[in-house]
């Protein structure tokens, strides 16, 4: 659905997107993911038809963004970062006025548009001011502006931002929805958004591809050196000696709790669950065990492995 | 064309479904009616033998008006939705750049002529009152209107493309009211230049939109001053076109 290469965009001779390369696929929801300033907006605003790129062929539906530009836009619906809308508007106007401006017929976005009102749950307010809106129903508003002509592709920039819990719960459900029938691109920083709602992940920084493969392989990358932790209660020297002697434990980290207990986080050489290990050296030793863990690394820490300064000065 | 069509309503309903429309047309009539009064405070009782239009258009309040009037209607045309980002909504979709500049122009200059109806209104009261026989000549009216609707094109226009400059409406409206009061105050250079002839004097002459405007309010439709307007205001679109295009070669 999307086939971007070797896209990069100067600003002058600042490179906000440098060599990006990545594909999405019919039907998959892809979250761009990565830091402020990492390029983000820009990828989206070059796929939405807002601005081409320097160099580099960005594509979709197997249409050129740049020289095919019209129909691109056609087939696209996008929501820009802060969901900019007709403050002075009514909910069901403008959304008439959008429809009809994508080359919806009359009788069409007369339909399409009953239809997203519902479907986005503005059905109460389809008659008010947009700029009397509350922020929840604005970005409700910009979703169902983004899918009004039934594009095959949804571009959706920062969608949760400034949104209280419950709201960021309904619309992560609806683009979860969305994402039955359309082909959804959607950026953001906050880790656990896209954690959820994405199957893939591109991760961005400083205008790179960093990392882009699915959050599962993603996790599963870092979980090659998981580690454990337990808390046991057992006099410590008797527990370094015992972790020093075993020959699966590459390190060891020891560090006195409360009653007695001795909290250990143990990294193994291998990518092998530690646990049994653990239990089985706590049993024949006659000890006591409260916990025992294993500490999954959730895309966050994904996040900050691949963004992390060091791998900067490495580049450099 | 069917783009153009849906942008113009959303455009007009812009100036006409909120206030800031009724506030400029207010503003508009109270500049018009006191040029009015000093009028016909200032003739009440004379006979006299030039167009009323003539006499309306010597108390300068025309002039004020324009000026004034095109920046405030034109500021908000592109530098507003830069400002809140709708700008970006709005190429997004199947638009071309061209449809949006000529439905935004539109749109504005459709606002400028409404803005100046109730001069029609004034004059009419006029013919009322003048006593039959004496005959009020409707024909400076229509040249005066086309006058009006000329030089607005042209000020609209340069309106445009100040406010598709930039993303603040205050600094569109100055650029736009700078410009279009150094334009007005080149007619007076034709004074300086005085009875010379010559290139330079030539142009002074062709150039004086104050000259231009005199023309029209007593009747008399230049095909020269047409040309003028509309080649500038063609030009002002053009170069506003490029601004809006600019995005994709900055």
């Amino acid at each position: 659905m999307i086939e971007v290469e070797n896209l990069t965009k100067l600003y002058g001779r600042r490179a906000a997107v440098r060599d990006v390369t990545f594909t999405v696929g019919e039907g998959e929801i892809v979250g761009l993911l990565g830091p402020n300033g990492a390029g983000k907006t820009t990828i989206m605003r070059i796929l939405a038809c807002f601005m081409p790129a320097t160099s580099g062929v960005a594509r979709v539906a197997g249409l050129d963004v740049f020289k095919e530009s019209d129909q691109v836009r056609r087939c696209i619906g996008y929501m820009p970062e802060n969901n900019p809308l007709y403050h002075d508007m009514r909910v069901r106007e403008y959304l008439k006025f959008r429809a009809r401006l994508k080359g919806l017929s009359i009788q069409e976005s007369r339909a399409r548009v009953d239809e997203v009102t519902e479907r986005c749950g503005l059905t109460e307010v389809s008659s008010q001011v947009i700029g009397n809106l509350s922020k929840g129903y604005r970005q409700r508003v910009g979703l169902a502006d983004a899918l009004v002509h039934q594009p095959r592709l949804i571009i959706l920039d920062e969608p949760t931002i400034g949104l209280d819990p419950h709201q960021i719960r309904a619309v992560r459900q609806l683009i979860l929805e969305l994402g039955k029938d359309h082909t959804i691109l959607l950026s953001s920083h906050i880790l656990p958004e896209v954690e959820m709602t994405c199957q893939r992940v591109v991760i961005l920084h400083n205008g790179h591809v960093l990392a882009a493969d699915s959050t599962q392989n993603l996790q599963q990358r870092l979980t090659g050196a998981s580690q454990v932790l337990a808390e046991i209660a057992a006099p410590p020297d008797e527990l370094e000696a015992c972790f020093k002697q075993n020959q699966d434990i590459e390190y060891h980290d020891i560090s006195p709790a409360d009653s007695g207990y001795c909290r250990c986080t143990i990294v193994p050489r291998t990518s092998m669950d530690l646990r049994p290990v653990i239990f089985e050296l706590v049993r024949t030793h006659g000890w006591c065990l409260r916990e025992l863990t294993l500490s999954r690394h959730s895309l966050e820490d994904v996040f900050v492995h691949v963004t992390r300064p060091e791998r900067d000065e490495e580049e450099s | 064309m069917h783009n153009y069509l849906i942008l113009l309503r959303r455009e007009l309903g812009c100036y006409f479904l909120s206030l800031t429309g009724y506030v400029i047309i207010a503003g508009a009539l109270i500049l018009l009616g006191l040029g009015f009064a000093v009028m016909l405070l200032a003739y009440n009782g004379d006979t006299i033998d030039v167009p009323l239009t003539e006499l309306f258009y010597g108390t300068m309040f025309f002039w004020l008006i324009v000026l004034v009037a095109t920046p405030v209607i034109t500021m908000r045309l592109f530098a507003m939705e830069r400002a809140t980002g709708t700008f970006e909504t709005l190429m997004t979709a199947p638009v071309g750049d061209g449809q949006v500049v000529l439905a935004k122009f539109t749109a504005a200059f459709l606002f400028y002529f409404v803005m100046w109806l109730p001069l029609a209104g004034c004059l009419r009261l006029v013919h009322h009152y003048t006593a039959a026989g004496l005959g009020f000549d409707w024909w400076p009216v229509v040249s005066t209107y086309l006058g009006i609707l000329l030089i607005g094109s042209l000020y609209i226009a340069i309106g445009c493309f100040a406010s598709a400059l930039t993303r603040s409406q205050i600094i569109a409206a100055m650029t736009s009211f700078a410009i279009g009061v150094s334009l007005f105050l080149l007619s007076f250079l034709r004074f300086s230049v005085g009875q010379r002839s010559g290139f330079a004097a030539q142009v002074a002459t062709y150039t004086s939109m104050f000259d231009h405007m005199e023309d029209f309010v007593r009747g008399v439709v230049d095909t020269r001053h047409i040309v003028f307007y509309l080649t500038l205001t063609g030009i002002c679109l053009f170069l506003t076109l490029k601004v809006v295009e600019s995005r994709r070669w900055r």
